[in-house]
């Protein structure tokens, strides 16, 4: 190691703060994973028939299929009948408020800081909570306020029983359950996440926000999320999650589904901080996520963005089906890999629609031995006249032992589409610490200025309260407060 | 203000400095000459305390202090400063939040109160003037795209913000035409002052002429060589540094 290196390590090394674990009773089903525990988990959630076969067949899918090798991670084979797939801590059957909720829940997300007590939450930073422990959904805040204004904030599990026509019909529609391994996996044994529905025409009048918390060992937690925008509607939602230290890897499979129609705009925003792993590469979660959003009418917009820091493995696409005509689909992404951490991020953008555009600033950061990958594709079908796409993807390396790639994927059927893309890769180099010392600030200091000048461009598209927890995240202070 | 004793300095095992006396006294300006590879750069660089730059022997006191016991950022805090011969780009972080985070570092140093943006924006805008640099430089990431006299005058800008007690310029000439190399040095000469000494580093004799030093020193092979006035460095311009080398042989 250099001389730098050897100094930035130790900036590097952060605690993980959120590792604790809530020391609560749990319902947990025994480890393994066949048609009964598809049933059970359906029984438990009492859900509709159609629901149940949907389950089965994605179930069936599944066991037919193999896991993708063609991403740039190395892990062990994951044992499928190792995993429990539904944990829920113990608790009264229904809840009328928070009241009711274990005392423990709520002074684990107080611990984690986020507000589901509403009473508490400071005027004007509203934000609307939806906070899922494990396998279940265990409070949603806001949820009377969002009501008046025609918007739907529940648990999925819940939706299934109050709007059961709504879900049904965008269920899947985004992503089927055949997509891939890990999206045939969640729809078969998914046991919460949030529904969103925004009516035509209104602006959700909050952010709304879903906390996930993986807390029970060998438990697996796979969530959906579906997200409709119906014409001329807003919604702007917030994404986090955090798990306890563990020394065994644990999985992490979600699906996200967005739907915006005409005129229709939905930004997401993710904040991941799952459990890394230690510095020796022990443990941590492994994040096999399928997230993607359509944009079904003239106008509509979908925009992702994502500050990854956390997870052992990510494996994570967000992208945007641009069917309408006029449709944008935007993905900004920081991605931060230290000690044996791995990603592999990127997105897609499929262009359907005419004069349909795309934006993808992809800002990787490796240290210590992590390895980073961006994987882009970018498809233009033949109908898509004037479809335009901007990507930039810039690397930044901390020592020598990490390592960036980029693999671009560039479809092009039709001849009038404009495809630009840049890429950098850049190391922090001891010139730079050297000069913002000589102008009196600390390493630690210039590490993070110049960590958090790479990543501006992303940073400045995430809500105000998630700038300042992504850049906390990555132990920076708030750049560009001036100018 | 800045009392160097018999110093020597090496850069991956490579003997550069071999025993340098220098004595800088408050309001002083002394200029550094030498031929390329005498060791001016590594002397500029060895007082900042970059990385890298192994002494070996010697000792320098500064404003009282151990000068080489202090971490590079504390030696910026008590007011030394370097202008660099090559300013380093920073993408993304403008220019006007790495003044202020300098600043405001170094303010908290000295158990003043940190500036707000209010406050320091209208300290900037006035020092922007005094190096005749357009507001928008100010808007920019760090030195990213600018040419070389811009570069330089940005440094010359962070010293007159930062407002030092010694002020190291190494080859703050090189790359400069004839206009940007007046204007440089016109910055340089309004913060001249009785509380601050200056020691110019520099190849020509040019820059000389409109930053008039009260000493020269010619350094080579990594000793001083010669010490003299002003018109040391007119001598040199004439007759070459062969000259000296050979009368110091």
């Amino acid at each position: 190691m250099s001389q730098t290196e050897r100094e930035l390590a130790p900036l590097l090394q952060r605690d993980y703060k959120e590792g604790f674990v809530t020391e609560i009773e749990s319902d947990t089903l025994p480890p393994g994973l066949d048609e009964d525990v598809v049933r059970t988990i359906s029984g438990i959630k009492e859900e509709p028939g159609w629901m149940l076969d949907w389950r089965l067949d994605a179930f069936r899918r599944w066991t037919a299929m193999t896991p993708p090798r063609w991403a740039h991670l190395h892990h062990p084979p994951i044992d499928y009948q190792a995993i429990s797939y539904y944990s829920a801590p113990k608790q009264k059957e229904l809840l009328d408020s928070l009241d009711e909720v274990d005392p423990k829940l709520l002074e684990t997300y107080e611990k984690l800081g986020i507000p589901i007590d509403e009473q508490k939450m400071l005027a004007g930073v509203k934000v609307a909570v939806d906070a899922v422990f494990d396998s279940v959904s265990v409070a949603t805040t806001f949820k009377q306020t969002l009501m008046d204004a025609g918007v739907i904030f529940c648990p999925i599990s819940e939706a299934l029983q109050e709007f059961p026509d709504l879900v049904r019909q965008y269920l899947g529609s985004v992503v089927p359950s055949s997509d891939n391994y890990y999206a045939a996996l969640n729809s078969a044994v998914f046991s919460d996440g949030s529904f969103v529905y925004i009516p035509k025409g209104v602006r959700c009048p909050m952010e709304l926000s879903t906390y996930f918390r993986i807390n029970e060992m060998n438990t697996g937690q796979f969530e959906r999320t579906l997200i409709v925008a119906d014409e001329d509607s807003y919604v702007s939602y917030l994404e986090g999650c955090t798990a306890p230290m563990r020394d065994e890897n644990q999985l992490h499979a979600a699906v996200v589904e967005l739907v915006a129609m005409k005129g229709a705009g939905i930004k997401y925003s993710t904040v991941q901080n799952w459990y890394p792993g230690d510095e020796h590469g022990k443990g941590g979660i492994y994040n096999f996520v399928t997230k993607r959003g359509a944009c079904r009418g003239q106008g509509a917009k979908i925009s992702w963005t994502q500050v990854e820091t956390g997870s052992a493995i990510t494996w994570k696409y967000p992208s945007v089906v641009l069917e309408g005509d006029d449709t944008i689909g935007e993905f900004y992404s920081v991605a931060l890999t230290n000690n044996y951490q791995q990603a592999d991020t990127g997105t897609k953008m499929v262009h359907v629609g005419k004069n349909s555009r795309s934006t993808i600033i992809s800002k990787g950061i490796s240290a210590g031995k992590g390895q980073n990958s961006y994987r882009g594709l970018v498809k233009v079908l033949k109908g898509a006249e004037g479809a335009r796409n901007y990507s930039q993807c810039d690397s930044l390396l901390m020592g020598a032992e990490c390592g960036a790639h980029t693999f671009p994927y560039m479809e092009v059927k039709n001849p009038s589409a404009q495809i630009e893309h840049e890429a950098t890769t850049s190391r922090i180099g001891e010139d730079q610490l050297f000069y913002c010392r000589q102008r009196g600030l600390s390493e630690e200091d210039a590490v993070s200025m110049i960590v958090n000048g790479f990543c501006k461009e992303v940073f400045k598209e995430l809500p105000m309260e998630f700038a300042v927890e992504a850049q906390k995240l990555l132990g920076i202070s708030l750049e560009g407060a001036v100018g | 203000m800045l009392s160097i004793k018999n110093l020597s300095a090496s850069v991956e095992g490579k003997t550069i400095l071999r025993g340098i006396d220098l004595e800088v006294g408050a309001g002083e300006v002394h200029a550094i000459m030498g031929p390329n590879g005498s060791g001016k750069s590594t002397l500029a660089s060895v007082l900042a305390g970059r990385d890298g730059y192994e002494v070996t022997g010697g000792a320098v006191t500064y404003r009282g202090m151990d000068l080489l016991d202090m971490e590079p950022e504390i030696r910026a805090r008590e007011g030394l400063f370097l202008a660099f011969q090559y300013p380093v780009e920073i993408p993304g972080v403008t220019n006007l939040y790495l003044l202020k985070a300098g600043l405001n570092a170094i303010r908290k140093h000295r158990g003043e109160e940190e500036l707000d943006a209010m406050d320091f924006l209208k300290l900037i805008k006035e020092k922007a003037a005094l190096v005749d640099m357009k507001q928008e430089f100010l808007y920019r990431a760090v030195n990213e795209g600018f040419s070389g006299g811009e570069k330089k005058r940005n440094e010359i800008l962070q010293m007159a913000l930062l407002e030092p007690h010694l002020g190291i310029l190494d080859e703050t000439d090189s790359g400069l035409d004839i206009d940007a190399l007046r204007i440089v040095a016109e910055g340089v000469n309004k913060l001249r002052g009785a509380d601050r000494a200056i020691v110019v580093v520099t190849h020509y004799q040019r820059l000389l002429n409109h930053i008039v030093p009260d000493h020269v020193h010619v350094l080579a092979g990594g000793r001083f060589i010669r010490s003299g006035g002003k018109e040391l460095a007119l001598e040199l311009e004439e007759k070459g540094y062969g000259w000296i080398e050979e009368q110091a042989a």
